[in-house]
């Protein structure tokens, strides 16, 4: 299991430095920029969650707010009840088993059939739990009130992100990543190798799942009054697709670097034309696709090859008189 | 080619963030998050931010409000919470470290109220909201000694139907046979379990009841159950697509019944252009005494400077939480948020909706019920305040 490359430890000790580096954010800054940070590395965990089953099987999950909603709902039903951590926990199981349930019931179907399945699932989901809440509890509105504030938020989500990234750094390496790139590349041919193809896609599903229902949880204390329509908001699951697609998922990162420049231009965009904001963004879709078609990761990998192809002759020039 | 188009409308752009006012020194900066995109801002639109531009105009034209010695303008930063919490939080963080507004406009509706109360609290803004229901307002007034509730409680609004019912049953109206319907969410959940209790002590049967989803396009199956019962009173805890859909359907079905209640929507200017004669003498949640002269020409006003119509519910109270932030302000004579804080906990302000004072942080005056008759939504039923008139009976759909 064990034995890292020297790349490796590189990567992953670079990693670890640059969440420290993130987690000293709240002793600088707790206004603005402590809420815009929240924001940003509350999409990087959702969206390299989703990243990690959409981006090695291609196929587009677009279930990311029921699985957020589930998160979010479990601390509000149960914070009077339980202890804050005991109810991530349980987010995550019912995370997982709802990812599980709708893994059995629809990975054996593809392409767009699944697309349209997962955008239907964050509204059944959201029927049941408002059917679920009107007939056996009697709780009216769901609030959760706790001590915590943006900072520590900031901080779980922080960890979160990191747990994200360990997780998918070690199924990489595991004997279900490869199978997973297998699955990508061709699934027949994954088949005829004796992969069990629906069974390594639903593994990953219930792990991403599971992280995004998470991400819900921690954030619920951060909206105090729990509803449906915040709760299950389609508009997540649509960002983070956006968001992952514009970063690229080819690569672990890859998500991040969407999520970060995405952020920060909405964010740009709807104080200073908060009247436009709407046009203005569809200008700023329309200039990332025709200005970066492939993503963040294929703009850094395109430059990071034109600067070797560049210094690559100087570098044989200094071979020569050797 | 294409590349150097967006290049030229990505410097235009620059160019017009570049050229934002520069802003005086003797000007009041109000900052206001609220929603211009998403589910709520068709209710943001009507409701919200047209009363913060009347507002704003008739103070400035008034030449500003009164701190100390100084006459001091308004000026508004505004932000669009997109209809989420995370944006609102995001909005009023930047209105207050980065923009560094004097004061905030309440942001709009029960949820983003209560998402923002923690962060507004933190730095210490009167919040003074218009458009929250809900009967968690006491316990939020303790939590949040800067909060103030302005439009009442669901039991409050819950017990006005009744009120009104009861009325038409005394008058002999209509029969006491009631039909109950509600919205599966914390909102409607509030308002019938407040009414039921409120309807069996009135002596009302409730003879149907039936909850659905939030976002149910077809009502008609709840329309014909109600039907089938034959009740002599329909009242269902709403929302505005549901509101309209509900009426439509009793219109399409011919459910003939003396007193017909929706709830939220019922209220909006729309409500009596989509239905024309067949609104008049449908109840509905809020209401405004249109008798009252203050009220009337805050209605006229709003009609002249915004060119459109207010709603009759939370539209009055959106201004007159304003008013009472500027009357405060002038009060304390300070732009200090704590004594303007003080101010509003221990003063007494003469608004559109009357004089208001919340020794505890919550307005108890309130129309609960109003009804439609020949364009005007008349409050029928209210806590602590006069009403345009009697609840009359429904007349047959036309």
């Amino acid at each position: 299991m064990m034995g890292l490359t020297p790349q490796e430890t590189k990567s992953l000790g670079l990693g670890a430095l640059l969440i420290a580096l993130a987690a000293l954010l709240p002793l600088f800054d707790d206004g603005f920029y402590l809420s815009i940070s929240v924001n940003i590395v509350l999409y990087a965990a959702l969206c390299t969650s989703w990243a990690l089953f959409s981006g090695p099987t291609h196929y587009v999950s677009l279930a990311t707010a029921a699985f957020y909603g589930l998160g979010t709902y479990s601390v509000g039903l149960g914070i009077e009840l339980l202890p804050y951590p005991l109810l991530l926990l349980i987010a995550a199981a019912i995370g997982a088993v709802m990812a599980g349930l709708v893994g059995a019931a629809t990975l054996r179907i593809s392409g767009v059939y699944f697309v349209i399945f997962t955008f239907g699932l964050a509204e059944l989901v959201r029927q049941l739990v408002t059917w679920t809440q009107t007939k056996f509890s009697t709780a009216m509105g769901l609030y959760v009130f706790t001590e915590m504030t943006e900072s520590h938020i900031y901080w779980m989500l922080l960890a979160l992100t990191g747990a994200v990234f360990l997780t998918s750094f070690l199924i990489a390496r595991s004997r279900l990543g490869f199978a997973m790139t297998v699955i990508g590349n061709d699934e027949t041919v994954a088949r005829h190798v004796g992969i069990d193809t629906a069974r390594s896609k639903i593994i990953l599903f219930m792990i991403s799942g599971a992280f995004i229902a998470i991400a819900g949880a921690i954030t619920a204390p951060r909206y105090i009054y729990i509803e449906p329509p915040s709760a299950f908001n389609p508009m997540i699951s649509f960002l983070v697709v956006i968001m992952a697609l514009l970063g690229g998922t080819k690569r672990l990162w890859g998500p991040l670097v969407g999520v970060i420049p995405f952020t920060i231009v909405m964010d740009f965009i709807s104080s200073n034309f908060p009247n436009h904001t709407m046009i203005v963004v569809g200008l700023a879709f329309l200039a990332i696709v025709y200005l970066i078609p492939h993503g963040v990761t294929g703009l850094l990998e395109n430059a990071q090859a034109r600067w070797t192809k560049r210094s690559a002759p100087a570098a044989v020039a200094e071979e020569k008189p050797a | 080619m294409l590349r150097r188009t967006f290049i030229a409308l990505a410097a235009s752009a620059a160019a017009i963030v570049a050229a934002a006012p520069a802003f005086a020194q003797d000007v009041i900066r109000l900052g206001a998050s609220a929603p211009k995109s998403g589910p709520l801002a068709g209710g943001a639109a009507v409701t919200h931010w047209p009363n913060i531009q009347l507002w704003m105009k008739e103070v400035n034209d008034a030449g500003g409000l009164k701190v100390g010695d100084k006459q001091m303008k308004l000026e508004l930063v505004e932000y669009d919470d997109k209809t989420n919490g995370e944006e609102a939080i995001k909005n009023i963080q930047r209105l207050a470290t980065v923009d560094k507004v004097d004061f905030l406009v309440t942001p709009y509706s029960t949820g983003l109220n209560i998402a923002t109360a923690p962060i507004i609290a933190r730095y210490g803004y009167p919040h003074i909201t218009t458009s929250a229901a809900t009967d968690g307002v006491a316990e939020f007034a303790k939590r949040w000694p800067n909060s103030f509730w302005m439009l009442g409680t669901s039991s409050q609004l819950a017990n006005g139907v009744v009120q009104a019912l009861t009325k038409l049953k005394d008058g002999g109206s209509i029969g006491n046979k009631v039909a109950l319907v509600n919205v599966a969410d914390a909102f409607g959940l509030e308002l019938v379990g407040a009414a039921k209790p409120a309807l069996a002590a009135a002596g009302f049967e409730i003879v149907y009841e039936s909850s659905y989803p939030l976002g149910t396009q077809d009502l008609a199956p709840v329309i014909s159950g109600a039907k089938a019962a034959s009740p002599d009173a329909f009242v269902a805890f709403s929302y505005p697509g549901d509101t309209f859909a509900l009426t439509e359907q009793a219109q399409v079905q011919g459910l003939d019944v003396g007193a017909f209640y929706t709830g939220v929507g019922t209220a909006f200017p729309a409500f009596a252009g989509r239905f024309k004669e067949g609104a008049n003498g449908i109840l509905g949640i809020g209401g405004v005494n249109s008798e009252d002269d203050k009220v009337k020409a805050y209605l006229a006003k709003h009609q002249e400077v915004t060119g459109a119509t207010p709603d009759f519910w939370a539209s009055a109270t959106t201004y007159a939480g304003l008013q009472v932030l500027g009357q405060a302000i002038e009060k304390a004579g300070t732009l200090d948020k704590a004594a303007v804080v003080e101010a509003i906990r221990t003063g007494t302000f003469d608004t559109i909706i009357g004089q208001i004072s919340m020794p505890e942080n919550v307005n108890r005056n309130v129309w609960t019920v109003g009804q439609w008759d020949n364009g005007i939504f008349k409050a029928v039923a209210a806590d602590g305040l006069p009403v345009a008139g009697e609840p009359v009976k429904k007349p047959a759909w036309q």
